[in-house]
């Protein structure tokens, strides 16, 4: 049930021939803050923002992020908040973070990235941290391993279902060699259970060469 | 870093470094997670994490709050703040600075080159991730048969995901899954 399964997501980040995230559209996200409709938000009003959308966001953030963001708030247009997301989605690590230090410091700078940021972590921490004290002590009682296994199939599925509706594209595009790349990391992390770092660092550029292969071939043969 | 380190900068190390290589998202490091406290480190077993998965997806918030747990876990309090820090910061502190960056570098066509050759990657991630959970879930033909369910509804319904966890979690209490 990661973050990007929620709307919006697959549409933006196919292997596709057009620029998934157009390099002449980005600046206009990144460089014009006072564009959107709304003045642009304190750092309270980051703050709390992002504590509400992480509070309320109940597998996965990023369906309430957009809401508050975009329609609450009119802090972004659409487009833009798409263009932010595709950006924190490239990027190592928790996207929903990325995004709110990226969010937050374009209107505020880092003190303002700081409040998105311990908004959005803050409050379910505290959450979480209770949750993680509870099952230290109640961990063993039966009634609540029995439930949590439960939780655990359900979650499973969930998640398969996320990387059912992300392999859609690839499919549909019949592109084979991201199937075949997407099958490769499959092996190497579900299968053999090799070390993450080991096996980025050599799929990362064998993908990047591809990647920049196809694209090459593709602009020959637009402009003979 | 030697095992017999201080366990919080063990965690912190471990997350920290974790968090650079999780292409796609916090889902995308759930085997890498598994592999170093299961395996490696021996902080929690098969089942434990697989309980933990269950109750971060229980929780409000990102999913990357796993680690929180994790960190917990493995040193009380200050080990789940150590380890969400270490997951979270060292991320966002490069979202910052490469969100500059790209405003710089406005008609570079290398941003979509690395976003599409990273697309397949993370998808693997997640479907490891996926294969690695359900092997810690799913030990008998009805865990299996609850899991098929959840991934059927979730794909064809637009169920709010956390109406299908309870829904688990009540056929767990009746003691279907085992």
């Amino acid at each position: 049930m990661g973050e990007p399964a929620e709307l919006g997501w697959p549409r933006r980040v196919g292997r596709s021939k057009s620029q998934p995230m157009p390099p002449d559209s980005l600046p206009a996200a990144a460089s014009a803050p006072n564009l959107p409709t709304s003045p642009p938000p304190g750092l309270i009003a980051l703050f709390v923002a992002f504590a509400k959308m992480s509070l309320s966001g109940f597998g996965g953030v990023l369906a309430f992020a957009r809401r508050a963001i975009v329609e609450q708030h009119h802090w972004m247009s659409a487009e833009e908040f798409n263009e932010t997301f595709a950006l924190c989605h490239f990027l190592p690590g928790p996207n929903i973070v990325n995004l709110s230090v990226v969010f937050g410091s374009r209107f505020r700078g880092i003190a303002g990235g700081l409040a998105a940021f311990t908004g959005l972590i803050g409050p379910p921490v505290v959450i979480v941290t209770i949750l993680a004290a509870l099952y230290a002590h109640f961990g063993e009682v039966e009634a609540l391993r029995r439930i949590l296994a439960g939780v655990a199939c359900a979650a499973v599925g969930l998640l398969m279902a996320v990387v059912l509706r992300m392999m859609m594209p690839l499919l549909k595009k019949r592109d084979y060699i991201g199937l075949a790349l997407m099958a490769a990391v499959f092996a190497a992390i579900g299968l053999l259970r090799l070390p993450l770092p080991a096996v980025l660092l050599v799929a990362i550029p064998i993908s990047i060469a591809i990647s920049f292969a196809i694209r090459r071939r593709a602009q020959r043969q637009a402009k003979p | 870093m030697n095992p017999g380190s201080n366990p919080i900068s063990t965690l912190v190390w471990t997350f920290a470094v974790m968090s650079l290589f999780a292409v796609g998202g916090g889902n995308s490091a759930i085997p890498e997670m598994h592999r170093v406290a299961v395996d490696v480190r021996h902080w929690m077993t098969d089942k434990q994490f697989a309980d933990i998965y269950a109750i971060s997806q229980l929780s409000p918030g990102p999913n990357v709050l796993i680690v929180t747990l994790i960190g917990y876990s493995v040193a009380g309090l200050a080990g789940g703040l150590a380890a969400t820090l270490a997951m979270c910061g060292p991320t966002a502190v490069l979202a910052y600075f490469v969100s500059r960056l790209l405003t710089r570098m406005r008609h570079s066509r290398w941003p979509g080159i690395i976003q599409a050759a990273l697309v397949p990657l993370s998808i693997g991630l997640m479907a490891a991730s996926a294969c690695v959970l359900a092997v810690s879930s799913d030990r008998s033909l009805a865990a299996g048969l609850v899991t098929a369910g959840a991934a059927v509804l979730a794909s064809a319904t637009r169920l709010n995901p956390l109406w299908l966890l309870l829904a688990g979690g009540v056929l767990g209490f009746a003691g279907v899954v085992g």
